[in-house]
This record gives structure tokens, C-alpha cells and sequence, in this order.
């Protein structure tokens, strides 16, 4: 009955009234316009697109080899230790670098890991989640298995033991150093939230009218996981993804900062790894750098990532 | 409830076989032999051979009856996690670090949780105002700051400028003299996310109708609040709370680090800085154990608490 008169104001009778309300929309374009009006989570989505932006820019740089700004990090702009100032807005660290560059610099290392780390704990959890939740059975009770061993050991102590343990293999002949080992640390940790989560969503999900539709149509089991199922908890997975950024890019920093990431370029966690020793010594400004760096793409992401949650997810919209 | 318990006990045979079958495969398999680097730079023949022995490197990794798997499985179940790099046994050394991490963890812990659970019921029922909306934005700026921004700030100015606390560990201070600090900055930098949490609880729980009659029963507001929703948002925090204790054994790798407080915390990361995976899988397994054990005892607390609870 709900489906028949939606757009349609009722009176208290339940007669339809003249008056056409605009037309339905879906969840995408809804959640959208939801999001569009909350003008914190706007100015959050900019600073992420700054952050995106400059990430992009390093990146480019370094694949042409140009030579401006953040690409210069290692180029001596002053003296040691220089206080900031109007030409270096950050001071220069101990080799007289401009911390200015360095952190912009560190901002492509911090979503870079951020960016693959999340890439492999959506793509390990993701179809697990799936797999396990549509066809139940044993592959459940092993996937299942699985992701309460993985997620009884604390997190941190996972984090650190694959970092340590996979710091300078070599795989296919790669050799696994710097941000790679990091990423892959917190991207191999880290996937069993997103699994979880898939996979109860799918349990509820699979027995609903429209998968049943699509078998009686004859759709075999992967096109009704990928083209059904998925697109229909496909928020879950991108709320997760804003969310689970924050804590990836602390992770890089922690593991940085133990001296198990990236050594030769800077990164924040090397930068406030190197303030630890320079702080004492009223060097202040290398660290207040990385960590207002990290402070708004923290917040940015914190703020965005709960309203994209507020405005996608269809439980808490009743509010 | 015998039933009950005894299945639940049973799920967690798989559950500790799972971690040992991680920790062998992360710690022994993919990192390798590394007798070589364990001897040193200018050792000799015999004493790589010697290690080698030692730590069981010459035998086969699965598939045999003295194998490196069965090895780890015998030893780790009983806590005998051989030497570390510097010849002490693992197990001392953790049982000498839990002592500080917990005389650490445990005041930090606790005031975070008081502190942030008082809070949340006021700001719960200030939901919508200013003070709402303004506690909630700190919470999320104090969620975005680095803890070891916390940490180095907090050390550089309570400590070492203003001089209001000591800044380094030493023997010869009483514990409140150099816990003070350290516990300080641990419930600055947690109380953000921890608010937030319960403040959600809480709000949940205002929403119930039996608030409204409380309210419309004429009850005083702190009566409603303590008395009523409170009880009622304990299931959720204790939850939180009981899963919570594991972590307190492992202490605080960063803030032992920066205090040199030599609790379990300063021993990983010294074994980090030695590469002594060792100590690191022993810290991994009784962590992991530790989560089992309370996780088994929230559930059984539960189908105590709670009839309709039964194991599928």
C-alpha cells in the first residue's frame, strides 16, 4: 500500500490530494541532497579535496621530474634550525629544509598508505564478507573463523608484528620496504570490520524479493553478489572506507614514528619522530607542522565520514 | 546454562588455535631462519648452528613429529616462549613489565571512564543546545589530534617547561610523582572518543519512553538521569569496560616510551628496536588470550543476566 501512493501528499481520509509532491528519489541522489545542506560536512569534503589535490600534485610532480615546490623537500632553504618566518612559514629543520615542504610532501605519503590500505582491506573484506554471508554453510563457519582469531589479537599488536615481520622481504622479486610494508600491515589488519559488516548485511539482504527475483530470472550466484547485493550495501562499504581513513593515517604515523615506515622520505610520523628529539631543545615548529597537518585531515575526514553515515544510511534517517 | 557454557568453552578451542596457527605462520614461516642475525655480525660457524638448534630452525615446519609447528604449539600453550636477544627468559620479563603497565593503564582507564561517562549523561541531556553541539565538535578535535601530539606537547609543557611534574621515570620517585602525568595525558587524549561513544548510549537510552514517564512522574531530572538511564546504559559500557581489560596488560607502547616507564609497553618496543620477534609473538599470543578469556566470560555473564541468550 506504502508503494502505491508514494508522492502522493494523503489527507487525513487517505484521498490523494491534487498537489504532486516532487518525484521520488533514489538513495544516491537523496543522500546527496542531504549532504549538500550540512554546511560543516561541505567545508570538510573541500579541505579532503585540498588534501586529495596537493596528494595528486606531489605525485605528478614526481613523475615528471619537476622541480617546484614540496618535490624540492631536500633542498637547504636557510640555516639550521630556523625559527618561522615569512619566507619559510614552518622554519627549517636540522639540515636547514623547509618543513613547509616537507609536510606537504608527508601529506602524499600519509594518503597514499591511507588510500592502499584501504584498498586492500575493502578488497579482502568485501567479497569475503559477501562470500560467507550468501552462502553460509562451512565457508561461513571458516571465514568466520577466520575474522574472530584475526580480530581477538589487539590491533596494534597485529599492526606491529606484520610490519616487523614483512619489513624487507621480498615478494615476486619486489623488496618490501618503506610505506609498502606499512600498507600492506594496516591493509592486511584491518579488513575484518568492513567484513563483519558485509557479511551481516548480506545474511539479511539475500532472502529479500528482489534477490529472489533475480534467481528465478536465472542469474547465477556471482551476478546476483555483484550486481544485486553489492550496489545494495554499497554505502556500508563507502562510510566504512571514509571512516576507517582517519585511523589508517594514524596508524602510518604510529608505525612511522616506531622507525618501521618510510625512512628516506618524509612523512609526518618521521617528522614528529625527528621532534621528539628537538622539542626538548624549543624547536617547537616541525612538530606543530605535522601535527596540524594530520589535526584537519583528521577532523575533515572525522566530520564528512558521520555525516555521509547520517545521510546514507536509511536507520538513521528517521531522526 | 550447563550446556550453554560448556558449547561456549568449546568454541574457544578453535578460537586460541587460530592465534597459534597465526603466530607460527607470521613469526616462524614468512620471517624465516634469522639465526644468522640473531648471532651477530662476527659470529662463528658453530654458534649459528648452536641457535639454529636452539630456536629449532633444522627441523621441518610442519609434517613431522618434533616440527616446528608442534614445537610452537607445545611450548607456546604453556608460556615458554624461550630466550629473548639478551638470554632472559620472555616470560620474566613480562611478568616484571605487567606490574607498571597496569599501575599505568588501570588509573588511566578508570578516570577516562568516569570522567567521560558523567559527562555523556549531562551532554546527553543537553542534546540539541550549544553545549551539545560544542562538546561534540571538541570531542571530534580532540579524536583528530595525534596521540603522540598529546603526548609531546603534554611532556614538553606540563614537564619539562613549566616544570609541574618530573619528566622522566626514575626509581627513586614514588609512583604517584611519575604516573601523575603520563595518566593525565592518557585520559586527555581518550576522553574525546569515549565521550562521543557513551554520549550515543546515552542518547539512545533517552529516547526510551520509560524516560518520558520518569519525567512524567515528576521525578527530578538527576534522579531520572542516575537512577533510570544509567541502569539502563550499563549493558553497553560494561561490555565496553570487560573488553576493555585485556588491552590494560599490554599498557601504553607510546606513553612508556616518552615516560621510560619500564612496563610491557617499553619492552615491545625495545624488542622493535632489536627486531627480537620473539618477544613481540609472546606479547601477541597472551594479548590474544587475554581477549578470548574475557570475551568468554562477557558471554557467560550475559546468559547469566540475560535467559533469552543461547548459543546457535
Amino acid at each position: 500500500m506504502l508503494l502505491l501512493t508514494r508522492g502522493f501528499p494523503l489527507n487525513e481520509q487517505g484521498v490523494k490530494l491534487k498537489k504532486e509532491l516532487p518525484k521520488g528519489r533514489g538513495l544516491w541522489v537523496d543522500g546527496l541532497r542531504r549532504l549538500r545542506r550540512r554546511k560543516l560536512a561541505m567545508v570538510s569534503f573541500g579541505i579532503i579535496m585540498v588534501y586529495l589535490l596537493l596528494t595528486g600534485f606531489v605525485c605528478v610532480t614526481e613523475i615528471f621530474d619537476w622541480q617546484v615546490g614540496p618535490a624540492r623537500w631536500d633542498e637547504k632553504v636557510g640555516s639550521e634550525y630556523e625559527p618561522p618566518s615569512a619566507e619559510n612559514i614552518f622554519g627549517t629543520d636540522f639540515l636547514g629544509r623547509s618543513v613547509f615542504r616537507k609536510t606537504l610532501y608527508g601529506t602524499k605519503i600519509s594518503i597514499t598508505v591511507a588510500f592502499w590500505a584501504s584498498v586492500i582491506s575493502l578488497g579482502i573484506g568485501v567479497p569475503l564478507g559477501a562470500i560467507a554471508g550468501y552462502f553460509r554453510g562451512v565457508v561461513d563457519e571458516i571465514i568466520v573463523w577466520l575474522y574472530t582469531t584475526l580480530s581477538s589479537i589487539p590491533y596494534i599488536l597485529l599492526i606491529l608484528a606484520f610490519a616487523l615481520v614483512l619489513r624487507g622481504k621480498t615478494v615476486f622479486g619486489y623488496k618490501l620496504a618503506g610505506i609498502t610494508s606499512v600498507y600492506l600491515a594496516i591493509g592486511f589488519t584491518s579488513w575484518v570490520g568492513i567484513c563483519r559488516l558485509i557479511r551481516g548485511e548480506v545474511i539479511k539482504h539475500k532472502d529479500r524479493e528482489y534477490v529472489l527475483a533475480a534467481r528465478s530470472y536465472g542469474c547465477g550466484n556471482s551476478r546476483i553478489i555483484l550486481r544485486y547485493i553489492i550496489p545494495n550495501v554499497f554505502h556500508i562499504i563507502i562510510i566504512n572506507f571514509s571512516l576507517s581513513f582517519v585511523g589508517f593515517i594514524q596508524a602510518e604515523v604510529i608505525l612511522s614514528f616506531l622507525g618501521l615506515g618510510e625512512k628516506t622520505r618524509p612523512s609526518w610520523g618521521a617528522m614528529i619522530d625527528a621532534a621528539r628529539l628537538d622539542l626538548p631543545k624549543g624547536y617547537w615548529w616541525e612538530m606543530t607542522a605535522a601535527t596540524i597537518a594530520i589535526f584537519f585531515i583528521s577532523l575533515a575526514l572525522n566530520i564528512f565520514g558521520d555525516a555521509l553515515r547520517d545521510s546514507l544510511d536509511p536507520k538513521l534517517r528517521i531522526q | 546454562m550447563i550446556t550453554y557454557i560448556i558449547r561456549r568453552l568449546l568454541y574457544t578451542i578453535p578460537i586460541v588455535f587460530g592465534v597459534l596457527l597465526i603466530t607460527f605462520i607470521l613469526f616462524i614461516v614468512v620471517s624465516g631462519d634469522t639465526s644468522v642475525e640473531e648471532a651477530g655480525k662476527s659470529a662463528s660457524k658453530e654458534t649459528i648452528e648452536e641457535i639454529r638448534k636452539e630456536r629449532g630452525y633444522d627441523k621441518p615446519l610442519f609434517l613431522s613429529w618434533d616440527s616446528q609447528f608442534i614445537k610452537h604449539l607445545k611450548n607456546t600453550l604453556v608460556f615458554d616462549f624461550g630466550r629473548a636477544r639478551d638470554r632472559e627468559l620472555i616470560i620474566d620479563k613480562i611478568k616484571r613489565g605487567a606490574g607498571p603497565s597496569l599501575s599505568l593503564t588501570i588509573p588511566m582507564f578508570l578516570g577516562t571512564l568516569i570522567i567521560s561517562v558523567s559527562l555523556a549523561l549531562v551532554v546527553a541531556f543537553l542534546r540539541g543546545t550549544i553545549i551539545d553541539i560544542l562538546a561534540v565538535l571538541l570531542c571530534v578535535a580532540g579524536m583528530s589530534i595525534p596521540f603522540l601530539s598529546f603526548i609531546l606537547f603534554g611532556q614538553y609543557f606540563l614537564a619539562f617547561k613549566w616544570g609541574l611534574f618530573p619528566v622522566f621515570f626514575s626509581p627513586d620517585l614514588t609512583m604517584v610523582q611519575y604516573l601523575a602525568l603520563p595518566v593525565l595525558i592518557g585520559i586527555a587524549a581518550g576522553l574525546g572518543g569515549n565521550l562521543r561513544f557513551y554520549r550515543t548510549v546515552m542518547l539512545d537510552e533517552m529516547r526510551s519512553d520509560y524516560v518520558r514517564t520518569a519525567f512524567a512522574k515528576g521525578l527530578s531530572v538527576r534522579r531520572v538521569l542516575f537512577k533510570h538511564v544509567l541502569k539502563n546504559a550499563m549493558i553497553p559500557i560494561i561490555t565496553r569496560v570487560v573488553l576493555a581489560i585485556p588491552f590494560l596488560f599490554l599498557g601504553s607502547l607510546l606513553l612508556e616510551r616518552f615516560f621510560g616507564i619500564p612496563g610491557l609497553g617499553y619492552l615491545m618496543i625495545e624488542a622493535i628496536g632489536a627486531r627480537d620477534r620473539y618477544v613481540i609473538m609472546a606479547m601477541t599470543y597472551i594479548g590474544a588470550l587475554l581477549f578470548v578469556v574475557f570475551n568468554l566470560i562477557t558471554d557467560i555473564c550475559y546468559a547469566f543476566v540475560d535467559p533469552r541468550i543461547s548459543l546457535e
